[in-house]
């Protein structure tokens, strides 16, 4: 009676980041009121820098009150629902943009396409670029929720770009080349790559080499790229964010077919810390795209009220080089604390310079190096150290033992608070593990003592 | 290798109807009454700007609510990361009493069945996404909403199948209407999922009689199939006969613990009773747990931005702001469309009784120059620019019979409203004088023709036959 999407769990939301998401939910911390609860160290929120965006709200009311110089827009926000977008808001999103990439880049605000948050441009772009059952390639670890949005309601195929440990997990030739052949051995026809710069769950920025390697990669099979820079605005360390079209750019790319094969998601839930407000975005240098995926955008427009805030808010240059540089700081200054804290209970983390979270490399803690041991490692965390952390493989990725921290969504003292039981939590088992060596050891002696004796005997 | 996806390059989007294209023509020349006052009239947007200035008034009064505030606290942080799908609660509960309250609470909604959605054009899609798989089929009385071309077929690959009504019997479903429908999509081996009703109807303007709804709720019940009623217009209902919701006639009925309660589906938005299209307010309310469950996550690709949430939960939690609202919007609908009605008819042009709605549904098939589709175009094209008016004719709707246009009143002022019908009343008045005119031409040409005729015979005396 109901369809087979309804019915069938290919949403994706029975995979064990979701699973952790729930038991939180059900036994959420609270520094006073619930102290020994668990710890949501799993939802990549930046909770640093509110008080920047409610200290311009106080000083800017008529943005909230729907006012401009004191006149009501009121009626005209009421009735705005042109999927074209506000123009004042594209206008101001496209300086931020460019404000992001250190003004290497510039936008063009008509090939901006305004959706519901990320979620909805990303699904939006699948239905614009791929038939069902075609496929696009996606470096692991990548998000867990790309399983739904790419995939659940357009019957688009998604097949991994293997990446590992051995070099940081960055995308090489070898392994593009493999997800391709692999796509076509399952009979898919590959429409594109897809990758998220910075990376969602490495925290890393995408290095040149890696993407030129994606540009030649996709001009020699003619394909797409689709670059999900959601985390843009939290570079906080160098390298620098280095955009897909500032590198395409400086290949002098800009008149040829590949130019209209990339598509930019962009959202303000990240580097805003804003996900409740719904803004995503499609930048395309494709005609059809922009005009399909605006259409397209009927389904998930988003709220004229939100876009004359934040048209008003970002339009002033002055808030946002202060937020961007303030935002910035804070991150490094937490992402630090994490590593250190991690570190100091003999946990070492992918060395990253974006994002708001870490991969975290708990390789050591595991008792084989297998799925089945990160699950069980996952679980004593979650429900025995109590702290919510998103397992490598819900991210797809191919080695177990990684592990997703998050590290603005939370306070300083929550933040220390899980550190502190991390390394308990470590400690003890290290001791377990060093008790197990010692009494391996002391096995291996007394055999070698007894096998000593008989040989006496004889 | 195709680039891009058949969605993106077809115009299977709908959007090159002349719905559309009304539209596009009155963006290039828009009227205003100071600045453009020859430009096209803009009549073809349902849309309620009736009543803003209540809502204005109630905004003034209750800063906090647009101010992130709740009992003077800041809670801005709370909302800017609240992006749970199951919605604010506060919202949801002050949304569903708000539907009973439109419905004279003869009927109740339970919050946890109620699934948000950026708009009704969301909500509809998700619905499509939910109950059929492509290829599979809906039926839809017509005339129907041309924007339901685009959200249940386009993305979903689900097909429409009209259920043909006329205007012999003010454009009712009857039974065998809904029979020969479902055999049509039989025909064209389509798996018919359920049926989509739009009531009060969009664009007719009429709630659906208690007998129609029966008949639709034996007939899914008969074939096992799903009924989604799309209620946006449900607050607009400003005369009698009042607004019977699908839900009311199953309780009527009896059917809360039979299979049918299941597959029964309602849509409601903001867009039409608050005149508030802007803020992408849907709802989706179903009684099916899977489907509120399934639809829930979908809603994730258009939830409803959580500053206007909480601005709107503060708002239709005022009981006092919402009766006063709801009744005086009413009173204000009425008394436009009444304008309009008498406006009309003193250009000897009638409208579909109508009791609900934005819009008439007017009948102007003694302007057509012959009773074909054609005409009806070359008609609306003269109004749109000989006239300067801005009407959706009735192809685009699906209307079987040429003829039939629909004029919104409620998207603006009185006085643009009195003007579009002066110009209309011109229109007509030359158009009579021109077909006068013409007539009286001819019937000089054919009297003069037999006078001379006769003279002739007169002067030879003889027979025509003679000769």
């Amino acid at each position: 009676m109901l369809s087979t999407k309804a019915s069938r769990d290919s949403h994706g939301q029975d995979s064990s980041y979701f699973v952790g998401w729930q038991e939180y939910e059900k036994n959420p911390y609270h520094d006073v009121r619930n102290p020994t609860g668990i710890i949501q160290m799993g939802l990549a929120e930046n909770q640093l820098s509110f008080d920047l965006i409610e200290s311009w709200i106080a000083r800017n009311p008529d943005a909230v009150g729907l006012k401009k110089n004191g006149a009501s827009m009121f009626k005209e926000l009421a009735l705005f629902q042109d999927y074209h977008g506000l123009p004042a808001f594209k206008n101001a999103l496209v300086k931020f943009m460019a404000e992001i990439r250190g003004n290497k880049v510039k936008f063009d605000p008509n090939k901006l396409v305004l959706t519901a948050g990320s979620t909805s441009a990303n699904e939006t772009l699948m239905f614009c670029l791929a038939e069902r059952g075609d496929a696009f390639l996606l470096p692991t670890p990548y998000y867990p929720g790309f399983d739904r949005d790419l995939k659940w309601r357009t019957g688009v195929e998604i097949v991994p770009i293997h990446c590992s440990s051995s070099n940081d997990f960055q995308i090489t030739m070898p392994e593009l080349e493999k997800s391709y052949q692999e796509a076509q051995r399952l009979g898919l026809k590959v429409k594109g790559v897809f990758i998220t710069n910075p990376s969602n769950p490495l925290g890393t920025t995408m290095t040149r080499d890696e993407l030129n390697h994606l540009i030649s990669f996709s001009m020699a099979k003619n394909i797409h790229i689709v670059s999900d820079e959601i985390y843009s605005g939290t570079a906080f360390d160098c390298p620098k964010f280095i955009s897909i079209i500032e590198a395409l750019m400086d290949r002098h790319l800009e008149n040829t077919d590949i130019w209209s094969r990339i598509h930019i998601v962009y959202s303000l839930s990240k580097d805003l810390g804003l996900p409740g407000f719904r803004v995503g975005m499609i930048y395309s240098n494709n005609e059809t795209v922009v005009s399909a995926a605006t259409k397209m955008s009927s389904f998930g427009l988003i709220s004229s009220q939100t876009q004359y805030l934040l048209s008003r808010m970002l339009s002033q240059s002055k808030f946002t080089s202060n937020y961007m540089e303030k935002n910035r700081k804070r991150l490094r200054k937490r992402k630090e604390m994490l590593v250190s804290g991690l570190q100091s209970a003999g946990i070492k983390c992918l060395k990253s310079n974006a994002g708001l979270f870490c991969w975290v490399d708990m390789r050591h803690l595991l008792s084989s190096q297998t799925f089945e041991a990160e699950e069980e490692l996952w679980k004593n965390i979650l429900y025995g150290v109590r702290l919510n952390i998103p397992p490598g493989s819900s991210c797809h990725c191919s080695e177990p033992g990684w592990f997703r921290i998050c590290f603005a969504n939370l306070s300083e003292g929550t933040l220390k608070a899980a550190m502190k039981r991390i390394k308990n939590f470590v400690d003890h088992n290290y001791q377990e593990m060093a008790c197990d060596q010692r009494s391996t050891f002391y096995k291996w002696l007394s055999k070698i003592l007894s096998n000593n004796h008989e040989s006496d005997r004889y | 290798m195709r680039l891009l996806s058949r969605k993106a390059t077809c115009n299977t989007h709908g959007q090159d109807s002349s719905y559309f294209l009304g539209w596009q023509e009155y963006e290039k020349n828009p009227y205003d009454e100071v600045k453009n006052p020859t430009g096209i009239i803009q009549m073809g947007l349902a849309e309620n700007q009736l009543s803003f200035d209540l809502l204005e008034s109630w905004l003034a009064s209750n800063p906090d609510a647009a101010g992130f505030k709740k009992g003077g606290q800041s809670i801005f942080r709370e909302l800017a990361l609240f992006q749970d799908y199951h919605g604010l609660p506060d919202f949801k509960k002050a949304l569903v009493e708000f539907m009973a309250e439109i419905r004279g609470n003869k009927v109740s909604f339970d919050q946890n069945k109620i699934v948000l959605t950026a708009g009704a054009t969301s909500a509809n899609e998700t619905l499509m996404f939910c109950l059929a798989e492509p290829g599979e089929a809906f039926l839809l009385p017509t005339p129907y909403y041309p924007g339901f071309d685009r959200d249940l077929k386009w993305r979903t690959g689900v097909e429409i199948v009209p259920i043909q009504c006329t205007s012999s019997n003010d454009f009712q479903i009857t039974s065998s209407a809904l029979e020969e429908a479902f055999h049509e999509a039989q025909r064209r081996k389509l798996r018919v999922k359920g049926v989509l009703i739009t009531n009060p109807s969009n664009p007719l303007g009429t709630t659906m009689t208690r007998s129609e709804l029966n008949l639709l709720l034996s007939f899914v019940t008969e074939k096992g199939i799903h009924l989604i009623s799309d209620e946006i217009y449900s607050g607009t209902v400003f005369s009698s006969p009042g607004f019977v919701s699908i839900l009311e006639v199953l309780k009527d009925r009896k059917c809360e613990n039979s299979q049918v309660w299941d597959r029964v589906h309602i849509v409601y938005s903001l867009s039409k009773d608050l005149g508030l299209p802007g803020f992408r307010v849907g709802a989706i309310y179903s009684n099916d747990d899977t489907v509120v469950s399934a639809a829930t996550k979908m809603s994730s690709f258009g939830l409803v931005s959580s500053q206007t949430q909480y601005l709107l939960s503060a708002l239709l939690s005022d009981k006092k702001f919402t009766r006063n609202y709801i009744s005086e919007n009413k009173r204000r609908l009425k008394q436009r469309q009444t304008l309009l009605v008498k406006g009309l008819e003193k250009a000897g042009i009638s409208c579909l009784e109508s009791n609900a709605g934005l819009f008439c549904w007017v009948n102007m098939k003694h302007l057509l120059s012959s009773n074909t589709f054609t005409a009806e175009m070359e008609l609306w094209k003269k109004i749109v620019h000989e006239v300067k008016l801005n009407i959706s004719p009735g192809s685009s709707c699906h209307c079987t019979e040429p003829g039939w246009f629909r004029v919104c009143f409620a998207n603006m002022s009185e006085e643009t409203l009195n003007l579009a019908i002066q110009r209309l009343k011109s229109f007509v008045e030359s158009m009579n004088n021109q077909s006068h005119h013409q007539m009286l031409k001819s019937s000089r040409r054919k009297s003069l023709a037999k006078w001379v005729f006769r003279l002739s015979f007169d002067h030879d005396h003889r027979e025509p036959e003679e000769r």
